[in-house]
């Protein structure tokens, strides 16, 4: 099982280039399970949304990051 | 031949089409100002200056906000005046112009000898109602922890993440390695997340009740 560091990295990458299939399956199954590499993932997103300078609005059912 | 063919003026921008731009000819005397107190040298600091703005004018519209396109434009000037010490063999200067003290950082003090989240550092959920996202004051704020980041960081992350580029463009145009673009981009998001959790998201949940 792939740790938070290189979750974390995985998810970087992903932002930037298309991961393999079994990088996107570890990474699949370490977010199933981790709280904090699941929100660091959604909170890149966002980051990208400010820096742009154009927040999406959130879904409806998603109150918190 | 007296006419400039056409195709060189895509490569190289027309240096008169920064008048155009207000938004970078505003620019233009804070960075001449911080370069020449770097580099000790108005003529190179100048140079370094052109360089800076030129490579900056054709990305210029695509930044929102003109605080994020000034840190964008200084990033890239830092490069620009770091290289040019270097030229004059001043390694020191030019390693803390583009902040060189990341160098050994691998965020041990984020995760455990096992790689996992300690207690303390578990990324938290960000509070996010429309209403915060809209604050002109968290603009600044990221604009801020942009700032905060070594030269060469921000200016792939912003290559990335606002101009939107991909990651071939922009191993060409900064030369790096596609692994040390990896570990720049890494690194960026990383500490942007570090600095907005504490500086705005996350902000005094501990002190307040």
């Amino acid at each position: 099982m792939m740790d938070c560091r290189e979750a974390t990295e995985l998810m970087s990458r992903a932002r930037d280039e298309k991961l393999t299939l079994g990088q996107r399956i570890g990474l699949r199954l370490h977010t199933l399970i981790c709280a904090g590499c699941r929100r660091t993932g959604e909170q890149f997103e966002l980051i990208g949304q400010l820096v742009r300078g154009k927040p999406q609005k959130q879904k409806n059912n998603s109150k918190t990051l | 031949m007296p006419e400039t063919p056409s195709h060189q003026s895509a490569s190289k921008p027309d240096p008169t089409a920064l008048l155009d731009n207000e938004e970078l000819s505003a620019l233009r005397e804070p960075m001449l100002a911080f370069a020449t107190a770097k580099l000790g040298d108005r003529s190179k600091a100048e140079d370094c200056v052109q360089d800076a703005l030129l490579g900056a004018l054709q990305s210029a519209k695509n930044f929102r906000r003109q605080s994020t396109l000034k840190t964008w434009v200084f990033a890239i000037l830092r490069n620009k005046i770091a290289d040019a010490l270097r030229l004059q063999q001043r390694f020191a200067e030019a390693e803390a112009i583009v902040d060189g003290s990341e160098a050994a950082e691998s965020f041990s003090g984020l995760f455990d000898d096992s790689g996992h989240w300690h207690d303390d550092t578990l990324p938290q959920p960000w509070a996010t109602p429309d209403k915060t996202l809209e604050s002109s004051e968290l603009g600044t704020i990221v604009d801020q922890c942009v700032e905060l980041l070594p030269a060469q960081h921000a200016e792939v992350f912003l290559m990335r993440e606002v101009l939107e580029l991909d990651t071939d463009s922009i191993l060409k145009a900064t030369g790096l390695s596609q692994s040390n673009l990896n570990v720049c981009l890494y690194r960026a998001r990383m500490r942007l997340r570090e600095c907005l959790s504490i500086r705005w998201f996350n902000a005094g949940e501990e002190s307040t009740t």
